[in-house]
C-alpha cells in the first residue's frame, strides 16, 4: 500500500507544479489549439467534413507531446540534483516514474476536452467522435509516449542530447504515423514502413474515432498495441532509471531502449503480412475527401 | 559511551584510477556526534554516500543500525536522515509542500509544524524554494533530513559556503540534535566546527583514517605542544631552530618557521639569544594552543585547505 502512497503524493506535487509552469501551458495548450484552428482553417469551407478528422490528429500530437515533456523533465531533475534529494528517501524509480506519467495524463485531460469543444462548437464539428473509444486510446496513449519519452531519458547524459534524440523520433512520429500528413496519400512502400511506427496507432485510431465514430472494440486492436508497448516501455524505464547525474549509462542501456519498439515491429510485420489496417484507412480518408457538404437551408447556418 | 550504531571496517572504492577509499575503519556510538574531518578530495563524502546507500563500496564492511546500506534498501531509508554536499529541490515546490511530500513517504514521521518552528522557516512556509536565501535552503535539507525522526543523521559538509552567521545557526540546530540523542556523521573541512561540534574526529586524507579521538585526545596525542610561528629577517643557520630548548619539532612554512614547544617560555627565552648570536632579527612571533589544524598538519604536512 505504501507504494501507493507514495505515487500518489508524488502525483499531486507533480500536478502542482506543472500549474506553475509557463511553458507548460504554452507548449501543451496553446500550442495544440494554434495547430488546430490552422489546420482547420487550411481546409477552408469544407471544415465540417474534415474537422473531425483533424480533431483525431490534434489529439494524437497533445497525446504525443509527453513522450516530450517529461523526458525533459525527468534530464532537467537529474542535471540539477533533484532525484539525489528523492534517492535518499523510500521512494523507488517505480512511483518515481508512474507519478510523472499518472500527473501528465491529469494534465491533458483538460488540454483534449478542450479540443474536442472547440472542434464541436468553434468548427461544426458533426459529431462528437466515440468518446469511450477517445478515452481508451488518449488513457493508453499518453501512458505509452511518456514511458518512452522516460526511456530517452535515460539513455541520454544531456538535455542537448536528449533533445536531439527528441527531436529526431518527434518527426519520425509526427510525420510517418499519419498525424500530420494523412497515411493515405503515402506511397505504398512509407505506408508500410509507418505500420511500424508506435505514433501510427495512436493516429490510426483517434482519427477512427473522432471522424467515423469507430468503437472501443474497433479501435481494440490499436489499443491493444499501445498497452504492450505501454507495458514493456515502462518496465525498460523503470529498470534504466537514473538518479545522478554522473551515473554512466550501462553499455546494455541503449539496446534495451531499442528492445521498447520491439512490440511495434511485431505489430507492423503482422499488420503487413495479415492485416487489413492500410486499406481501412485508405477507405476512411477517401470518404471524408469525398464527402459531398451539405446544401445549407436559406435562414439556418 | 553507546552501543555502536556505524561500523565501518576496511572500506575501500575506487574511482577509475582513483583511488577515494583506502581502508577507512571507524566505529560510531548511538548518539554521538561524529566527524569526518579533511580537506576536499580526502574520501569523506564517498564514506558517507556509502553508508547512506547512494554508492556501493568495491571491498570492506559498512553497517548502520545493523543494516547493511548496500541490500537494506527502504528499511535503511526509513531510519536515516540526511543532507546531502550538492542537491536541490523542484524550483516552484513551496516550503511547506516539500516537508509534508517527504512526510509522506515515512511510515514514522515529525510533526510538520513543528519542524517548520524549528527552523525557522514558518514565515518561508509559503514561498518557493527558488526564493529561498542559501541558508534557508540549508535549513529546509535540515529539516527534511529530520521528517521521518530517524536515528542516524547524516550531514555532509552542512555549512560549506554558507556565510558565518548562517554556520553558526546550523551549529546551533546540530547541537539540539546531541541533545536529543541523535547520532550524527558529519563531515566538515573546518576545524572549528569539528572541535566544536564534534565528540571524536576521525582526521581524514587520502582515503585513510589518519587519526581518531575526541578532539582533546587529538590534541594531546600530538605532543601537547603550543605552535610559534616566526618570520625572521634572514634565514635561520642550519638545525639551529630545531635545538632550542623545548623545541620539540621545527619545519619552514610559507616563509617562515613553525615551533612546536613542550616549554614556550623557555622557547622564546632561547630563540631571542640565538637570534642575537646570528646578529638575525624576529620580525614577528605568533604563538598558538594546539589545534586540530596542527594535528592534521603534523599527520599530512599540509594545511586543510591547501
Amino acid at each position: 500500500m505504501q507504494i501507493f502512497s507514495r505515487t500518489w503524493s508524488l502525483t499531486k506535487i507533480r500536478l502542482r507544479l506543472a500549474m506553475r509552469n509557463r511553458a507548460f501551458f504554452f507548449f501543451s495548450l496553446i500550442m495544440p489549439l494554434i495547430f488546430l484552428v490552422g489546420a482547420l482553417f487550411f481546409v477552408g469551407n469544407r471544415k465540417e467534413q474534415w474537422s473531425g478528422y483533424i480533431l483525431g490528429a490534434i489529439l494524437t500530437t497533445t497525446v504525443m507531446g509527453s513522450f516530450w515533456g517529461l523526458s525533459v523533465q525527468l534530464v532537467t531533475f537529474r542535471e540539477q540534483g533533484i532525484l539525489r534529494r528523492f534517492r535518499l528517501a523510500p521512494v523507488g524509480a517505480g512511483p518515481m516514474l508512474a507519478s510523472s506519467i499518472i500527473s501528465n495524463y491529469f494534465m491533458s485531460i483538460p488540454v483534449v476536452l478542450f479540443e474536442i469543444f472547440v472542434c464541436r462548437w468553434a468548427f461544426h464539428a458533426g459529431t462528437w467522435g466515440d468518446l469511450w473509444a477517445m478515452a481508451l486510446l488518449v488513457t493508453v496513449g499518453s501512458a505509452t509516449f511518456s514511458s518512452l519519452g522516460l526511456i530517452i531519458a535515460s539513455v541520454t547524459n544531456t538535455m542537448q542530447e536528449t533533445q536531439m534524440i527528441n527531436n529526431l523520433l518527434w518527426m519520425a512520429f509526427l510525420f510517418l504515423s499519419g498525424a500530420t500528413v494523412p497515411l493515405a496519400i503515402f506511397p505504398g512502400w512509407l505506408q508500410r514502413v509507418a505500420l511500424f511506427i508506435p505514433a501510427q496507432y495512436l493516429a490510426t485510431g483517434l482519427e477512427s474515432a473522432t471522424s467515423k465514430l469507430a468503437t472501443g472494440r474497433e479501435v481494440l486492436e490499436d489499443g491493444i498495441a499501445l498497452s504492450v508497448g505501454l507495458l514493456v516501455a515502462f518496465d525498460i524505464s523503470r529498470r534504466l532509471f537514473r538518479w545522478e547525474p554522473e551515473a554512466k549509462v550501462p553499455r546494455t542501456a541503449k539496446l534495451w531502449a531499442v528492445a521498447a519498439l520491439v512490440p511495434f515491429l511485431l505489430f507492423g510485420a503482422w499488420e503487413n503480412i495479415y492485416g487489413a489496417r492500410l486499406e481501412r484507412v485508405s477507405s476512411n480518408f477517401h470518404a471524408i475527401e469525398h464527402e459531398v457538404v451539405p446544401e445549407q437551408a436559406p435562414g439556418s447556418h | 559511551m553507546g552501543e555502536s550504531i556505524i561500523r565501518v571496517e576496511a572500506l575501500y572504492k575506487s574511482y577509475g584510477l582513483v583511488e577515494a577509499l583506502r581502508g577507512v575503519t571507524f566505529e560510531v556510538s548511538e548518539g554521538e556526534v561524529f566527524g569526518l574531518l579533511g580537506p576536499n578530495g580526502a574520501g569523506k563524502t564517498t564514506t558517507v554516500e556509502i553508508l547512506e546507500g547512494l554508492r556501493t563500496a568495491d571491498r570492506g564492511t559498512a553497517e548502520v543500525c545493523g543494516l547493511n546500506p548496500e541490500r537494506a534498501g527502504e528499511r535503511l531509508k526509513e531510519v536515516i536522515g540526511a543532507v546531502l554536499q550538492s542537491t536541490a529541490l523542484p524550483a516552484k515546490l513551496r516550503v511547506r509542500e516539500a516537508l509534508d511530500l517527504f512526510a509522506n513517504f515515512y511510515p514514522r514521521r515529525a510533526n510538520v509544524d513543528q519542524l517548520l518552528g524549528r527552523f525557522q522557516l514558518e514565515e518561508k512556509a509559503h514561498a518557493f524554494y527558488s526564493e529561498l536565501s542559501g541558508g534557508q535552503k540549508q535549513r529546509l535539507a535540515l529539516a527534511l533530513a529530520l521528517v521521518n525522526d530517524p536515528k542516524v543523521v547524516f550531514l555532509d559538509e552542512p555549512t560549506a559556503g554558507l556565510d558565518p552567521q548562517v554556520r553558526r545557526e546550523i551549529y546551533d540546530i546540530i547541537e539540539e540534535l546531541r541533545h536529543s540523542k541523535k547520532t550524527v556523521l558529519l563531515t566538515t573541512h573546518y576545524i572549528e566546527e569539528a572541535e566544536r561540534l564534534c565528540d571524536r574526529v576521525a582526521i581524514v586524507d587520502h582515503g585513510r583514517v589518519m587519526a581518531l579521538g575526541t578532539p582533546r585526545e587529538l590534541k594531546q596525542n600530538s605532543a601537547g605542544t603550543t605552535r610559534l610561528e616566526i618570520r625572521l629577517a634572514r634565514p635561520a643557520a642550519n638545525g639551529t631552530l630545531a635545538h632550542l630548548d623545548g623545541v620539540s619539532g621545527c619545519r619552514e612554512f610559507d616563509g617562515g618557521y613553525v615551533l612546536h614547544s613542550t616549554r614556550p617560555p623557555q622557547t622564546i627565552v632561547a630563540l631571542v639569544k640565538q637570534l642575537e648570536a646570528e646578529n638575525n632579527e624576529l620580525q614577528s612571533l605568533e604563538m598558538f594552543s594546539p589545534s586540530l589544524e596542527d594535528v592534521f598538519i603534523e599527520l599530512t604536512g599540509r594545511r586543510l585547505r591547501e
